[in-house]
């Protein structure tokens, strides 16, 4: 039984539904000196309002390609196309969530969520409800007076979250958002997010390393692999998500997805 | 009061990083010199403007240091000044440090001592000179306490520091193999203190060279003081000029020589700051 | 400290101290050091005196107004060096000079060059200070989490923004400390620089005082500026102690 469709990595255009596609990566490479090549010719589409995962070993390039939609790195060579137009930077239509939090921790919480429309100019009364109505939304409510180092890592996240979200963007970029925070934490942080994203109807495309999480919240998955990185196949695991979370996890076809990929990702393991 | 009016917060700014971080030493000596060459230049077009009718061109002041090495009175300052310097720096550091260990090993001399020295150092010590002189004239001896009074707290307190900081554990470790207090103290606590102990010597000798050239200033002109004072009532600028950077260099030529053998023998970069 | 159980503060140290003074000088065993009790009666004659007035206003406008200038120099500077490699390269190594040297000997400069009044003390106030100031924000600047300054271009931010939202702030401990470092300067350049001018405020005071051998008035006056100059680096200790918060937090 096929518990996948494995859309194949020559038709990287051809999405398995029949969504827009809001960002489109077109032939990039990033070499470091002459010897790194931390990514070769990549394309890609991902799909308007889905969630696409990049997944794969260390060293595929699956972070530099994140950084590089965000404008936060340059391409060697190719491009990336947002909404049609190409990016020269970081933008207002994309929104980044980082790995280790980034907050200041001289900011109240409401201050840190509030910083994205802060840096814009807008009003002190404005920026602050919309702070605020994203910091209940993530669950931080009660919460928007203290400072960062009185929050535990998966607070931390939750306001790196809000922040992103205050400045609604269409694209939502996170890099590896959850490996700093611990187990529990993770899996309702997941939960949240399935939930989150039915709710704003955003993009969301997402750095992960762990294969579960992957097939746990993606629309569609791009395994890349190392040395030097490169798009290896696309998945889109064929998981119903109606059901609940504890559900999913025991669900025979998500365990099947998740054994395929760990299969084919062993040859990368160091 | 807070115990951070003496602070390492003044000795982490020394060294900097170029010491410890420098990928390449040829192209750190080329910025060097590039930035002296550059200040030099503007010294001269500066002295030739001139903004100041007692502000000498690089080059003159250059010739007036020539001169006055030709014909000795500039080495014989030197040494003239060098003598309280060295005599104060030595006394201050045996006593500084035996004092700073002794306050770091007991409490009560802890509680007595640091406040002090603490006071010491962020006061304008440089008030008391001048009594020095009434009271024990103008001699060596006066210059020897400036230098003292001044050098010692630094050294004192980095020594404390440094004791204070000695690991526990390893001394816990001395204890359980029955090592006496003597061995703990030369072969344990001393040793793992030398680090600081000799930022504290160095931060020392700079405050010794504030206080010899104050009080060669402030008291009867001897040495560098006397050349300065001297060439400043006749009105050679550019000898006093001279006079004035070749003991700025001098200091800063002896720290910095310091600062190179703290880095090759303790490894700073290496040992946890107290901080 | 403890003593019989009680907790003793290290302050108390100081009281000890004067205790000592006082049976010193009621001893008689050196001239040099009256009793304490007497050098405190003396503060109030000191304080009231016109030539203490005048030397007081003085040392605190040049004081002042000269670390005003340090700050309005030395933060800029050490922002400029903890930004640009090339200013650094070029400027460290002056500023590294210039913390540790002997700056009074730089003063016979500044007094042919500005006189013998108050623009000399000035001069001298700001001269001692600004290296550190510089120094210490450099170093603070340096220390700014790259995740930070990376979050603020993400967001969009300018050049001018990350420099005051985040540099600033995420320097602005180091920049206090260096500035605490360059009040307790400040104080020892606006000390020496009167006793070199010597014919102005605390430097004429002080000779007055020495000469006559008036050991009371003498120890007073030190008080005085000594309380002053703990003074000045405690108050920008609280400010520290404020922003101690996040300090601590930063990486």
């Amino acid at each position: 039984m096929n518990a996948v469709d494995h859309i194949r990595a020559e038709q990287p255009h051809r999405a398995g539904t029949a969504a827009d596609a809001i960002v489109e990566v077109c032939g990039v490479s990033k070499r470091y000196g002459s010897s790194v090549e931390a990514l070769r010719d990549v394309s890609l589409d991902f799909p308007k309002g889905q969630l696409t995962s990049l997944l794969g070993p260390s060293g595929c390039g699956k972070t530099t390609l994140l950084k590089i939609i965000a404008g936060l790195l340059e391409p060697t060579a190719g491009e990336i196309r947002v909404k049609g137009t190409k990016i020269t930077g970081p933008g207002p239509e994309r929104a980044f969530v980082f790995q280790d939090f980034a907050l200041m921790p001289w900011a109240t919480v409401l201050r840190n969520a509030a910083f994205g429309l802060e840096l814009r100019d807008v009003s002190k009364a404005e920026r602050e409800k919309t702070a605020q109505h994203y910091i209940n939304e993530v669950g931080l409510a009660g919460f928007e007076q203290r400072y960062p180092h009185e929050l535990s890592g998966g607070m931390r996240q939750r306001v790196g979250l809000a922040r992103a979200l205050s400045v609604n963007a269409d694209v939502l970029l996170l890099d590896e958002p959850f490996s700093a925070v611990d187990e529990q934490n993770r899996r309702k942080f997941q939960e949240d997010l399935l939930r989150l994203r039915q709710v704003e109807n955003k993009t969301l495309i997402f750095v992960t390393h762990s294969i579960e999480e992957a097939v746990y919240l993606s629309d569609r998955i791009v395994l890349l692999s190392p040395r030097p990185g490169r798009v290896s196949d696309i998945i889109e695991p064929k998981i119903s998500r109606d059901r609940s979370p504890d559900e999913i996890r025991r669900d025979p076809t998500y365990l099947d997805t998740v054994e395929e990929i760990w299969r084919g990702l062993r040859a990368y393991a160091d | 009061m807070s115990m951070h009016t003496y602070d390492s917060a003044e000795a982490a700014a020394q060294p900097p990083a170029e010491a410890t971080s420098a990928p390449r030493e040829g192209s750190l000596l080329l910025w060097r010199v590039a930035s002296v060459v550059l200040f030099c230049l503007l010294w001269e077009v500066a002295g030739r403007i001139p903004i100041n009718v007692a502000f000498p061109p690089f080059s003159d002041v250059a010739l007036a240091f020539g001169r006055m090495v030709a014909d000795g009175s500039l080495p014989a300052a030197l040494l003239n000044t060098l003598e309280p310097l060295v005599i104060g720096v030595v006394t201050a550091t045996v006593v500084g440090i035996i004092m700073g260990v002794a306050m770091g090993l007991r409490e009560e001399l802890e509680w007595a001592g640091v406040p002090v020295f603490v006071v010491m150092q962020a006061a304008p010590m440089a008030a008391l000179i001048p009594l020095i002189t009434f009271i024990y004239g103008i001699g060596l001896v006066a210059k020897v306490l400036a230098v003292v009074i001044l050098a010692l707290p630094v050294i004192a307190l980095n020594s404390y520091k440094a004791v204070r900081n000695a690991s526990p554990s390893l001394r816990a470790m001395s204890r359980s193999f029955l090592g006496s207090k003597w061995q703990e103290i030369t072969k344990i606590i001393l040793p793992e203190a030398s680090p600081m102990i000799f930022t504290g010597l160095r931060l020392g000798i700079s405050a010794g060279f504030v206080g010899v050239v104050l009080a060669e200033l402030l008291i009867t002109p001897t040495g560098i003081g006397d050349l300065i004072t001297y060439h400043r009532s006749v009105a050679d600028y550019a000898e006093m000029y001279a006079v004035i950077a070749t003991i700025i260099l001098l200091a800063a030529v002896t720290v910095g020589l310091l600062e190179r053998v703290e880095v090759a023998l303790f490894r700073p970069e290496k040992r946890e700051s107290a901080e | 400290m403890t003593i019989a159980g009680y907790r003793i503060p290290p302050l108390a140290s100081l009281l000890f101290w004067a205790l000592i003074w006082e049976i010193v000088g009621r001893l008689h065993l050196v001239f040099l050091f009256p009793p304490f009790s007497h050098v405190v009666a003396e503060l109030g004659q000191v304080l009231t005196s016109s030539t203490f007035r005048g030397a007081a206003l003085l040392t605190l406008e040049s004081f002042f107004a000269g670390l005003a200038i340090a700050i309005l120099l030395g933060v800029p500077l050490g922002l400029l060096m903890g930004m640009s490699r090339t200013a650094d390269r070029l400027l460290g190594m002056w500023v590294n000079l210039f913390v540790s040297a002997p700056l009074s000997a730089l003063v016979p400069v500044i007094m042919i060059l500005f006189g013998m009044g108050q623009a000399t003390i000035i001069v001298t106030v700001t001269m001692f200070a600004v290296w550190i100031i510089a120094l210490d924000t450099r170093a603070g600047v340096r220390d700014v989490p790259a995740s930070l300054i990376i979050m603020a271009r993400s967001f969009g931010a300018t050049r001018r923004q990350t420099l005051v939202k985040i540099v600033l702030m995420a320097a602005l401990p180091e920049i206090l400390a260096g500035i605490r470092l360059g009040v307790i300067r400040g104080v020892k350049g606006v000390v020496i620089g009167q006793l070199l001018v010597s014919i102005i405020g605390l430097g004429e005071l002080f000779e007055l005082y020495s000469r006559n051998f008036l050991m009371e008035e003498f120890w007073a006056l030190t008080l005085i500026i000594f309380a002053f100059a703990l003074g000045a680096a405690e108050l920008v200790s609280v400010l520290e102690r404020r922003i101690d918060f996040y300090a601590g937090a930063r990486h």
